[in-house]
């Protein structure tokens, strides 16, 4: 057991894993010599070799297609998306190619791989490095979708996706790289995809929510606790799969629930997780669900008071789980 | 015809898989017109190129990743014309897809072919991928990629180009150039005579052949086979050919050629040429010849008859692998 940031975490376990199976490749633009932009693989290519972290060329859909070809001809590519604002050129081998190969082929062929990219905002990183992307591959049959939110999860949920048979996507927000520190067991360990984490138990509101936002939402709930109003904070874990039957049971043990996520409102998870508590567990609520994201303008931008006012904060969290506890 | 080493064997051989080609093809068109197969997409035209390519690798090791007009290849690496049928017809039991996909989109794990969507150059890059993975377990395969000249206008030939030129891949992207994408002309595609010419601007060789062939095409596959294999990376070969016919069944290509241009073409047919080669060398006698044209009607008619009373895919089966079960 070792404390560790969340950007520590995960290049523990890609040295972990990378030691662990001769089988997985790790590549992207920089993660070799320079050890990532953000140093996430940093030292890795000294261990391991260039031929298994690998610097590519900057061509975001040709390190996605690569993986996807290396995937079926043996091996368990890891590759990185440096920004998750860049991975729009690799849309269609993901969605298309990717996501599709499996159920095109009758099950024939399959494509293990995970794509890391660093996502989310309130790091001055402007409208193309700041975005967060997940609710267009939740979309997708046939991807899975993870977002860690603590240096634990980090670990386990990596490993866990790189342990998976089908796609999966792995976002790591920015922000918690160096501001979020926890305990990491030193052995190799397991989070099943698609499985919620109850962070908190609560009475009067519960929060949803996945990413940075859980620590925002658990310091929300810290400072309505002292005034009396009890909140329960799950952790999506995964955005797809979804865990329905945590999310119903939030739902209909406190009736009030707040979603939160720094991606835009429309189309968001937030309206999924809405959809389903509406479908299966409408008449346990005692008010409507409220939505808290990012607000529908197209990217962050890169001014602090614009860039302030677009991120989801724990005050606004605060804000708008004290509003709805007294409903 | 070159000259060339290649056996008498081998080129029985591939004599028999481009005829066979042709007449699986002209059953499907049959099919069709009958309103029996809903769309039919052709190798009618491009046999030499794909069947000669075929010969020169180590067929069910080497990995291809063939595009919808690869009837001939797919045939050549051992698909059967029983399967083929059975993926026209979208029934339970086509390898390909299990019904799933439209008529032409091979893929075939065992074969090593590889699953194949309708995006066009997408595959180039997942051919360089397979190589990726042999160049780091040394497994001994090369892959290669097919495409029509249209598709070298999106970027991801030109990633996969490069990608496989900068890790030196045991990749050969072949291009089979028919001179029109559906309707449009390659001098509306590009500003270079030749696909070949864009090798050079990515540090790989660029070898062009006559795609109607298949000796000429074997050696230069052949001869790219060995490169890869050698860790001297990947080669581009472009093999100018011509389609006989339509783009699909749903086409109409007098909109877009004249009758002329394809009259000229027609007496260049690789599958008449390579018969009269044959034939005038006594690679294949005239009674050979007679019993194999009589096994490839008996083997199309049989493919048809096994097709069209195989079984339909079940409903239920819609949710099937998604994900891994």
């Amino acid at each position: 057991m070792a404390v560790m940031t969340y950007l520590e975490a995960i290049r523990e376990t890609l040295r972990q894993e990378l030691r662990r199976d001769d089988r997985i490749i790790v590549y992207g633009e920089d993660v070799g010599v320079r050890g990532g932009v953000f140093r996430v693989t940093e030292g890795l290519q000294a261990e391991f070799g260039e031929q298994r972290v690998i610097d590519s060329p900057l061509a975001e859909a040709a390190i996605i297609g690569t993986a996807i070809g290396a995937a079926v001809n043996g091996l368990r590519p890891v590759p990185e998306i440096q920004f998750s604002d860049f991975i729009f050129p690799a849309i269609n081998q993901i969605v298309q190619e990717a996501a599709r190969i499996r159920y095109r082929s009758n099950g024939t062929f399959g494509v293990p791989m995970v794509i890391r990219a660093p996502f989310g905002g309130g790091v001055h990183g402007a409208l193309y490095h700041s975005q967060s992307v997940e609710a267009f591959f939740a979309h997708v049959p046939g991807l899975k979708v993870v977002i860690p939110s603590t240096p634990y999860d980090a670990k386990g949920l990596l490993a866990a996706a790189i342990q998976d048979e089908d796609p999966v996507l792995y976002f790591e927000h920015k922000a918690a790289y160096r501001s979020l520190k926890g305990d990491v067991p030193d052995e190799r360990y397991l989070i099943p995809i698609g499985k919620a984490d109850l962070k908190r138990p609560g009475k009067h509101v519960s929060i949803i929510t996945y990413g940075l936002m859980v620590s925002y939402a658990l310091k929300a709930a810290e400072t309505l606790d002292k005034e009396g109003i009890s909140v329960e904070i799950l952790d999506l874990r995964s955005i797809r799969p979804l865990d329905v039957e945590a999310i119903l049971d939030t739902a209909k043990k406190t009736g009030k629930v707040l979603m939160v996520h720094e991606d835009n409102l429309t189309g968001g998870i937030g309206g999924e997780v809405s959809a389903l508590i509406a479908e299966h567990a409408l008449f346990y609520l005692d008010a409507p669900i409220v939505r808290l994201a990012g607000p529908d303008v197209p990217a962050m931008p890169y001014s602090p008071p614009l860039e302030h006012a677009f991120m989801v904060t724990p005050e606004k969290i605060t804000e708008a789980a004290r509003k709805l506890a007294k409903f | 015809m070159s000259k060339n080493s290649i056996t008498k064997d081998l080129q029985k051989d591939m004599y028999y898989h481009m005829a066979l080609a042709r007449a699986l093809d002209d059953r499907m068109w049959i099919l069709n017109r009958q309103g029996r197969a809903p769309v039919v997409y052709s190798s009618n035209g491009h046999e030499a190129a794909q069947v000669g390519s075929a010969f020169a690798l180590n067929r069910g090791e080497d990995w291809i990743v063939p595009y919808y007009r690869d009837l001939a290849l797919v045939l050549a690496y051992g698909m059967t014309p029983r399967q083929v049928m059975l993926h026209l017809l979208g029934k339970a039991e086509d390898p390909n897809s299990g019904g799933r996909q439209m008529p032409a989109h091979w893929g075939m794990k065992e074969r090593h072919i590889l699953t194949t969507g309708s995006v066009v150059a997408t595959q180039d890059i997942h051919a360089a991928g397979l190589a990726l993975a042999s160049k780091v377990l040394k497994d001994g395969r090369v892959s290669v990629a097919y495409f029509g000249e249209g598709s070298t206008s999106q970027g991801e030939f030109h990633e996969a180009l490069n990608f496989a030129a900068v890790h030196k891949l045991p990749v050969i992207f072949f291009n089979e150039n028919n001179g029109y994408a559906i309707s449009v002309p390659a001098r509306k595609q590009m500003a270079v005579m030749d696909i070949a010419a864009r090798a050079e601007g990515y540090g790989m060789p660029g070898v062009i052949v006559d795609g109607n062939d298949p000796l000429k095409v074997y050696e230069v596959t052949r001869e790219a086979r060995e490169r890869a294999l050698a860790g001297e990376g990947p080669t581009l070969i472009e093999a100018k050919t011509y389609r006989f016919v339509p783009h699909s069944s749903d086409d109409d290509d007098r909109a877009y050629r004249s009758r002329e241009e394809v009259a000229e073409w027609k007496k260049r047919d690789p599958l008449i040429t390579f018969e009269k080669h044959v034939l005038d060398n006594k690679i294949l006698s005239q009674a050979e010849h007679q019993e194999m044209q009589k096994k490839i009607k008996d083997v199309v008619n049989d493919a048809t008859d096994y097709a069209e009373q195989a079984a339909l895919p079940d409903p239920k089966t819609l949710g099937d692998f998604v994900y891994h079960q």
